[in-house]
Parts: structure tokens; C-alpha cells; sequence
């Protein structure tokens, strides 16, 4: 039998921008075991529910994740309206959810760049990288910001966004995806892309369930998980939903499914577009959450299903929040997953789940 | 581990294109992803010469996004010390410059001038990329200011370690949410901040 090595993954390494570390178990080339240490962006940010008001606290769980900054504000703002009870204005439901849906549509951009960039292929993750930016000019012209909105609030969205400025979204996104579709016949059909991803960390439907996994992880292995599937806000709305799935369970089904859900956000988006109500977007919101009201919602980010759960106190301040996030469900797939693998590809295995890791340590 | 003793008179140091090394202290990822975004086509700073480096060894730029905690200090501070002089630090975002929305939460220990000498500060949340570019620029001045320094034989311009001076760490009241709440003993802290 070979010597066993310990080889320390990160914190700091080329490959992705956030510290993530492993210490992997090595025989030869082969990984036998991959310990995640965690800890290195660990804020402490629940804890400041007793320093910040339920209204203000909507900014600071905004900046749990810049990535998936709208889903986060999105996610504890239905919270805090189960908790009291308050019913959003339709509109503001439909604004939601095109917003979510485009940030959606900027993160995957966003992974399948560093994807790219991590099986070696420096020019398509230059040009994800430049269709995401009509994504953030959209935000930057609509919200004022690049990639923390502000946007959503308890109780609906800051401001309106005219009807004008929806088709002008549509139109963008409808020229985005002529561009989208070269990128995208890129990642699914060339060989290069295709030897370096498919059979490489394979995770079976039932290794799926029982590490819990969630997100695009889960259905690439042809497991349908999707909160969106619940028809919860204006996703009742849609016509059809239905989860993108995948059966090989390998890095390139991961790709695949995330591929196919930039589409789908598309669609989502045009046909809420083509929907949505006139009325107002935003309802005051007056007095404090109950002491021992307790509320918990569950939305679909872009990594998965995230759970917010909040408990009032009967003042101003929340007596607790608690956020639980797709990468933290994740990762114990993701360790399953490098177990057998070549050193090698740890890489791309990593960055398959789409690890962030500010969202699971916060 | 640190090449500090090399400005000896006589060597010369040769003007280059910058390159950056970027840690993600304990950031939020919205400033790690516009100092990306600044590499990518739209913005493209590789067209100055400016490259993403993983190796210390080869950085002019260390650029540093969110706020500190115990765990990264170390890493920082190796970061630091494996990279060769002239070296500047740039903080990018709130949070690097002084904590940010993150100051009072208890694993916080604030900017990254707790840590090591910072020379520019780039406040923004999160930070625009143009924003950063112009802290880059003003990099490279401080950068041939050192240089010269080095180049006369004289010892290179550092700002301070602002560890000493810690800002109190302030817990609010339940009454009392904006920033001028009662600075707490650290001693104190364990007791208030730990009650869940
Ligand atoms: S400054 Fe803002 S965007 Fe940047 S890391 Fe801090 S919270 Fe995130």
C-alpha cells in the first residue's frame, strides 16, 4: 500500500477568489479522504440582530453572500413578513422574483466563468464573464448597484420599475441569449471541455439524498429538488415549472444543469414580464414582531434551497436569526464526491458544488 | 521569511507592470467579485499589464477585500511577509478600510490595518471597479515612491500596524442601535455578546 500524504488545499490559491480549504488525504495521486477546515471568513453576522432592528438587519443579511445578495434579502424579508403577517403587494412579488431570477442568471454566468477557469479555458471565462456584465448593468441601471441591490426590503421592493423598463429587460435578455447559446454550445459540446469534465466526481441519486444534497448538486443527479417547485410568491404564476435534472452525476452533468437553468431563468423572466400586475410595491410596515412568533421560509438560491429562520423578542430586535445555506448542506456531498478522485481534479470538483463560502460560514 | 534587508545601495530595481495577489479576508464576496470583474473584459486591467497572480513571491499589489478575523490573520500576515519589497497594500471596500457593516459582530477584528500596513484605501460596498482601478493607480505611485527609496538606500516608506490603537469594540444597548454605544471591556464582551 502507498504512503498516505496530507496535502493542504487553500486558503489562498489561484484558482478560486474565496479561501476555501481542504486538507486531503493522498495516497499516490488518488484522494482518500478530504477534511474541509472552516472558519476563515466566519463574521459572526447572526449576532448582530441585537444590534441592528428587524428593518435594518435586512442590509446586513443582504451582505451574507454578494453573489446571491438579492436571494438573501429576498429570503429574510418573506420572513419577517410571515412573522407579522403581512401581505406583499402583487407586483412587488413579480419584482422579486425577476430580480432573484436574474441574479440567478449572474451567478451561474459567474461559475461557469470559474469553471472555466479552472479546467483551463482562460477565453470562455472572459466571455461568461462579459455577458454577466449586461446582467449588472441591468441591476445598476434599475437598483443603483452592481452586486449588493438593496432593492428588496420587508414588506415589497424599494421603488417601482416601470413597465418600460421591464421590456427594455426583456429585450436585453432576449439579445443576451443569442450570445448566451455560443457560450453555451461551448461548455455542452466541446471535446476539450468534455474530457476534462465528464465521469469526473460522479454522485449517485441515492448518495445525493443521503448526504442531503441541494441545488443544481442535487439535480444533476436526477434528484428534482426545487423550492421554486412549490409555486411559492409569483412562481405560482408561471404557466410550467420544471426542475432542470440531470442522471449522470458527474461535473458535467453540474454544468449541464446549470447551462440549462440561465435559459430557464430566461424564460421565467419574460413570461412574469408579460404578466405582471399594476398596483402598489411597497406596504409600511408598523410595530414589532411578537415575543415567541417564530417564522421560517425557505427560498431557491442559486446554489439551493436556503432556510431562514427568525423568533421575535416583542421589541424592535429579533431575538434570533438563523440562515441555514446551500454550500453548508453541500459539502459533505462534496467530500463523498473527492473521495477517489485524482488530485488533479479537486479543482474542478470543488467548484462544481459552487462552493461560497461566505454564505455557509457568514 | 521576509525579504525586507535587501535595499542595500547599488541595487537597482526595475520598473514593471504591476501584478496583484488578492486574499478574501473575511469579505462577503461582493468586493472579491468586482476585483474579478476588473480583470474581465469590460473593465480589462490586464491591458496595463496588471495580472492576477497566485504566488506571493511575484506580487507588486496585495489587495485585500473584507474585514478581518482570528483565522485569517495568520494567512494575511504570511501573504505579507512572502511578498518582496517594494510591496503596497491596498484595502478594497468598507470592510478592508475599517470593518464595514461587520465592525461589531464578535468575530470581527476590523480593517486590515489591524493587521498589516495599509497605503491605499478604496471604501465602497461594495466596491466599483473603476473605484479600484484608481486605488491600483495610486498604488503604482506609492509603489515608485518605495522604489526609490530602496534605489537611494534609504529605509521604505511604511505606514503603521494600527493594532495598538485598537478602536474600542463597541456593543450596542437594545436602545441604542447607531454607533455611539458604550465601549465594553473585552473581558465584559465574553459575558453580553455570548448570551446566544
Ligand atoms: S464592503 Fe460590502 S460588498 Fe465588500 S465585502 Fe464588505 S459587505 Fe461585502
Amino acid at each position: 500500500m502507498a504512503k498516505k500524504t496530507l496535502v493542504p488545499f487553500g486558503p489562498q490559491h489561484p484558482v478560486l477568489p474565496e479561501p476555501v480549504h481542504l486538507d486531503l488525504v493522498l495516497e499516490d495521486e488518488t484522494v482518500v479522504q478530504a477534511v474541509p477546515q472552516v472558519g476563515y471568513v466566519h463574521r459572526g453576522l447572526e449576532n448582530l440582530v441585537d444590534k441592528r432592528d428587524f428593518q435594518q438587519f435586512t442590509y446586513i443579511a443582504e451582505r451574507i453572500c454578494g453573489i446571491c445578495s438579492f436571494g438573501h434579502s429576498m429570503g429574510y424579508s418573506q420572513a419577517v413578513e410571515n412573522l407579522m403577517g403581512i401581505e406583499v403587494p402583487e407586483r412587488a412579488e413579480y419584482l422579486r422574483v425577476i430580480f432573484h431570477e436574474m441574479s440567478r442568471m449572474h451567478s451561474h454566468l459567474l461559475w461557469l466563468g470559474l469553471a472555466a477557469d479552472a479546467f483551463g479555458f482562460e477565453s470562455l471565462f472572459m466571455h461568461s464573464w462579459r455577458l454577466r456584465e449586461r446582467l449588472l448593468d441591468i441591476f445598476e441601471r434599475t437598483t443603483g448597484g452592481r452586486v449588493i441591490l438593496n432593492f428588496c426590503i420587508p414588506g415589497g421592493v424599494v421603488h417601482d420599475i416601470e413597465n418600460t423598463e421591464l421590456e427594455a429587460i426583456v429585450s436585453t435578455l432576449r439579445g443576451m441569449r443569442e450570445d448566451y447559446d455560443q457560450i453555451a454550445a461551448t461548455f455542452l459540446d466541446d471535446a476539450s471541455v468534455r474530457s476534462r469534465l465528464s465521469g469526473v466526481g460522479y454522485l449517485s441519486k441515492a448518495d445525493a439524498r443521503t448526504y442531503g444534497c441541494v441545488g443544481p448538486m442535487a439535480r444533476a443527479s436526477g434528484w428534482d429538488v426545487d423550492v421554486r417547485n412549490n409555486g411559492l410568491g409569483a412562481y405560482s404564476a408561471l404557466a410550467d415549472f420544471k426542475p432542470v435534472t440531470s442522471q449522470d452525476g458527474d461535473c458535467y452533468a453540474r454544468c449541464q444543469v446549470r447551462v440549462e437553468e440561465v435559459r430557464q431563468s430566461i424564460d421565467i423572466i419574460t413570461e412574469l414580464a408579460s404578466k405582471i400586475p399594476d398596483g402598489e410595491t411597497l406596504v409600511k410596515i408598523k410595530g414589532n414582531p411578537a415575543e415567541g412568533a417564530e417564522s421560517l421560509t425557505r427560498i431557491e438560491q442559486p446554489r439551493g434551497e436556503a432556510i431562514y429562520y427568525i423568533k421575535g423578542n416583542g421589541t424592535k430586535f429579533l431575538e434570533r436569526c438563523r440562515v441555514r445555506t446551500p454550500t453548508s448542506t453541500n459539502i459533505p456531498g462534496m467530500c463523498a464526491t473527492l473521495g477517489g478522485s485524482d488530485l488533479a481534479d479537486v479543482p474542478n470538483i470543488v467548484l462544481t458544488i459552487d462552493p461560497c463560502i461566505s454564505c455557509s460560514e457568514r | 521569511m521576509s525579504v525586507k534587508d535587501t535595499s542595500k545601495k547599488g541595487a537597482s530595481y526595475v520598473k514593471k507592470s504591476p501584478w496583484i495577489i488578492h486574499y478574501d479576508a473575511a469579505s462577503c464576496n461582493g468586493c472579491d467579485i468586482e476585483v474579478l470583474a476588473s480583470l474581465t473584459p469590460l473593465y480589462d486591467v490586464e491591458r496595463f499589464g496588471i495580472i492576477n497572480t497566485g504566488n506571493p513571491r511575484h506580487a507588486d499589489i496585495f489587495l485585500v477585500t473584507g474585514s478581518v478575523n482570528e483565522q485569517a490573520k495568520p494567512v494575511i500576515e504570511q501573504i505579507y511577509s512572502q511578498m518582496v519589497e517594494p510591496k503596497v497594500v491596498i484595502a478594497c471596500g468598507i470592510c478592508a478600510c475599517s470593518g464595514g457593516v461587520f465592525k461589531t459582530c464578535y468575530n470581527t477584528m476590523g480593517g486590515i490595518d489591524q493587521v498589516i500596513p495599509v497605503d491605499v484605501y478604496v471604501p465602497g460596498c461594495a466596491v466599483r471597479p473603476e473605484a479600484l482601478i484608481d486605488g491600483v493607480v495610486r498604488a503604482l505611485d506609492i509603489l515608485e515612491q518605495k522604489r526609490a527609496a530602496m534605489d537611494a538606500g534609504l529605509p521604505v516608506p511604511t505606514p503603521e500596524v494600527k493594532l495598538g490603537v485598537e478602536t474600542p469594540r463597541v456593543l450596542h444597548t437594545q436602545d441604542d442601535p447607531d454607533e455611539s454605544g458604550t465601549p465594553i471591556e473585552p473581558a465584559a464582551q465574553g459575558g453580553e455578546g455570548a448570551k446566544r
